[in-house]
């Protein structure tokens, strides 16, 4: 039964854009802003070739490195992010497993405590909840339990966070899950950069890291530079990136809501209201707390946006660590999490709409946040 | 190789070295003879093995002759005679309060790790659950690094970090604390195997209590399903913490949950059965195309599951009193050796007394051990080089900076 879900989501896919390009002009704003932006070579990548070409490229450069999931052979990846991998790499290295996630990804960290490098991908995160248990007692917590005895080596991927139209079960955000796990790694790419960079990092890297992609991203086009386009392209995991500079309040977010910050920022900047500093977080574990405390001190306001649950999200732990460093002590009004509704995810749209932020949300608090002031 | 080669891995391996001379005579109930065609199989002592050792499913059954030399065998009584001590000196080491949290022992099972080590090499791997003192020594842990472990010492096999659960070896992955879970762990080991060095097999241990866990049957099947040289071990020793085996199972013939994979039972008190077993399963690993195996070890564990439990709330003390004095694998072994005139009653009380003497110099020293320096509570959550830039404590001010 779980199979024919995931078809069903995977047909989804080409509907998607479409349908919200119909039904939710805001977003669809968000999207073409996204598609307007020019590269100084002209090298556009969908998000999902660039995760292609990590793949590749890290195959390529040591063949310890496989890749092992459900579909990603014969079929081409549920979601076509391994197309074309089982024709260059032999099936071998490109394994297709049947639907048991707690089996394969429990023989996938064995395979990186005995030497390997698994790439272990799940259809998507929600898939995942059958294999926490590998990827927290066994991946995460086994180099220290060994007192450095036992290294692993493996990089857990797939789409995060919500799809559209595809319910509750297949709609929801992990990134505070995992995030708060030591001895894992966790990023979360926006754009097709961040996708190449970070997942080449994570494959490279000696500890578990969990790469939290986003299926309604992997069709979106992003200028590439010169340098993202060469094998050596690698983002250092746990650094975020400042997107856009600003004077007078800082949106933090992750993935595909760092699109909606940035069309918000551009709408506020346009209304003459605000000049909005917009970080990318692109790492969720480490946290680079630094640079939104060097933000914060900056512009003295502060709101975070992400597409998982408010309670114990992502927000929480920022807010919680701008109240513990000397961050607090520069801020103008309160910070404020936009998050996702604290609702399962409903399956009419209009109820979908209301479960996630957008850009609309996003610059209305923020204009909400420029008029506080604390002790006024 | 991702593990490092560590000083605590003392030279406990048992070699399978041919090389005494040994003469044996048959005796009332155990075949043995002596080869005389070659000097080098003269050496050999050929042990006829009872006829109910093995059960087989879909397969042949292992022969019932064994060859092992005089110092194999008596290597594996020493083996077992230090388990048996070490789990003795853990067990009053606990009662004395210096061992916390959770101890399992693996008094009576000791045949199980000593039969298997015996026909392994160092490139095989072997991973199990939490009843690991026995394997961990059997793998090249020290009795030192064991026991250290076991009372929190920074000398301890896994610095003090891991305790009586969680403790590894370069051909061993340990001591997995949640049950089941390390049984697609081991058809991963074997996948590594099958990728990297296609002439070593990888044993997976769990108990009766894990073999109806789903993901039990999900590595079952992807072994099978991809040819990996695992083979898959259910120790059974009768009672998965206080449940007996019909209690909990279906099927209580573990051997056949493969299903589709052949399996073999085996007396698991029999030191050699065990030998022989995983003998013929290494091999039937090896042979590419046979796929993996499910041997089941008919055991039988004395203690209590943990050291909270008595273990006669479901079992009777009698039952115990019976297995001991009937079925003990050190007994066993002990009678054979002495049927066999491969060893006295002299020789057997030695290395009784070289054991315990053994055991009890290195508690004595694990005792004066440190403790893991303070630091080292911050060590091994990444590999060195690749941490946090810091990670927090209890309080904002409690954090530690790693120099990278």
């Amino acid at each position: 039964m779980s199979n024919i879900l995931k078809k069903a989501a995977v047909v989804s896919i080409p509907t998607v854009r479409q349908a919200l390009l119909r039904s939710n002009p805001l977003l669809a704003n968000a999207l073409l802003a996204k598609r307007s932006y020019n590269s100084k070579n002209g090298v556009e990548m969908t998000v999902r070739e660039a995760l292609n070409s990590a793949l590749e490229e890290e195959m390529r450069a040591d063949d310890k490195v496989y890749l092992m999931g459900e579909e990603v052979g014969l079929y081409n990846g549920a979601y076509k992010v391994s197309k074309g991998l089982l024709d260059k790499f032999g099936p071998s290295r490109v394994i297709d497993t049947p639907i048991t996630e707690s089996g394969f990804t429990g023989l996938a960290v064995g395979s990186a405590f005995a030497g390997l490098k698994p790439v272990c991908e799940f259809m998507t995160w929600n898939f995942a909840m059958q294999a926490i248990d590998q990827i927290v007692n066994s991946a995460a917590k086994t180099h220290y339990m060994s007192g450095g005895n036992v290294n692993c080596p493996i990089t857990f991927r797939g789409p995060n966070g919500a799809a559209a139209g595809v319910g509750a079960q297949h709609s929801q955000c992990f990134a505070a899950w995992y995030g708060s796990v030591p001895g894992l790694k966790v990023v979360s790419p926006w754009n097709s950069e961040d996708a190449k960079g970070l997942l080449k990092a994570a494959i490279r890297d000696p500890n578990p890291v969990v790469v939290l992609e986003n299926e309604l991203m992997y069709g979106v086009s992003f200028p590439m530079s010169e340098a993202a386009l060469s094998n050596d392209f690698v983002i250092e995991i746990g650094k975020a990136k400042v997107e856009r500079e600003g004077t007078d309040i800082t949106i933090v977010s992750h993935s595909r809501a760092v699109g909606f910050a940035m069309a918000a920022a551009e709408l506020l900047e346009k209304e003459g209201v605000a000049k909005v500093e917009v970080i990318n977080l692109r790492s969720i574990r480490p946290l680079d707390i630094d640079t939104i405390i060097k933000s914060v001190k900056k512009t003295n306001r502060l709101i975070t946006v992400e597409g998982g649950w408010p309670q114990h999200g992502v927000g929480s732990e920022i807010c919680a660590q701008i109240m513990e460093s000397e961050a607090f002590d520069y801020l103008d009004a309160p910070v404020v999490r936009v998050t996702g509704a604290d609702v399962p995810t409903p399956y009419a749209q209009n109820l979908e709409t209301l479960a996630f932020p957008d850009t609309e949300v996003i610059a209305r608090v923020i204009k909400r946040t420029l008029a506080k002031k604390i002790g006024a | 190789m991702t593990m490092l080669r560590s000083p605590m891995l003392a030279a406990s391996r048992l070699t399978l070295a041919r090389t005494a001379p040994v003469t044996t005579r048959p005796m009332a109930f155990l075949t043995a003879r002596a080869f005389s065609s070659s000097a080098a199989a003269a050496r050999d002592t050929v042990l006829r093995l009872p006829s109910n050792s093995f059960e087989s499913y879909n397969c042949d059954p292992p022969s019932l002759d064994v060859n092992l030399s005089k110092d194999a065998l008596l290597n594996m009584y020493r083996q077992m005679a230090i388990i048996r001590r070490m789990e003795i000196t853990a067990d009053g080491l606990y009662k004395a309060m210096l061992i916390r949290g959770f101890c399992h022992l693996s008094t009576g099972q000791e045949a199980v790790s000593v039969g298997m080590e015996s026909a392994l090499t160092d490139e095989d791997k072997v991973i199990t659950a939490y009843r690991s003192h026995g394997f961990t020594y059997m793998r090249g842990g020290s009795i030192h690094s064991i026991l250290a472990e076991l009372l929190g010492r920074k000398t301890g096999i896994s610095k003090g970090k891991g305790g009586s659960m969680h403790m590894f070896t370069p051909d061993f992955f340990g001591g997995n604390g949640i049950v089941g879970a390390q049984v697609p762990l081991g058809a991963g080991i074997a996948f590594a195997q099958k990728y990297l060095h296609p002439n070593a097999a990888t044993f997976t241990f769990y108990g009766d209590g894990a073999a109806n866990q789903g993901q039990v049957f999900e590595a079952f099947n992807m072994a099978k399903l991809w040819d990996l040289p695992c083979v898959f071990v259910c120790e059974n020793n009768q009672y998965g913490m206080g449940t007996p085996a019909d209690r909990s199972s279906a099927n209580t013939d573990y051997f056949k949950h493969g299903d589709y994979i052949p399996g073999l039972k085996v007396d698991g008190m029999d030191v050699v059965a065990v030998y022989q077993a995983v003998a013929w399963a290494r091999e039937w690993a090896l042979t590419s195309g046979k796929g993996p195996l499910v041997l089941e070890m008919q055991t039988y564990r004395y203690a209590g599951h943990s050291m909270s439990d008595p273990g006669t709330s479901y079992r009777s003390r009698e039952e115990i009193k019976k297995v001991r004095s009937n079925n003990d694998p050190i007994t066993r072994l002990k009678e054979q050796l002495i049927e066999l005139q491969l060893a006295s009653e002299e020789d057997i009380k030695a290395m009784d007394k070289a054991a315990r003497a053994e055991v009890d110099k290195a508690v004595e020293l694990a005792k004066k051990d440190p403790e893991p320096n303070v630091d080292s509570l911050w060590e091994h959550v990444n590999v060195k080089g690749t941490e946090a830039p810091f990670l927090r404590g209890r309080e904002p001010s409690e954090r530690h900076h790693y120099n990278r």
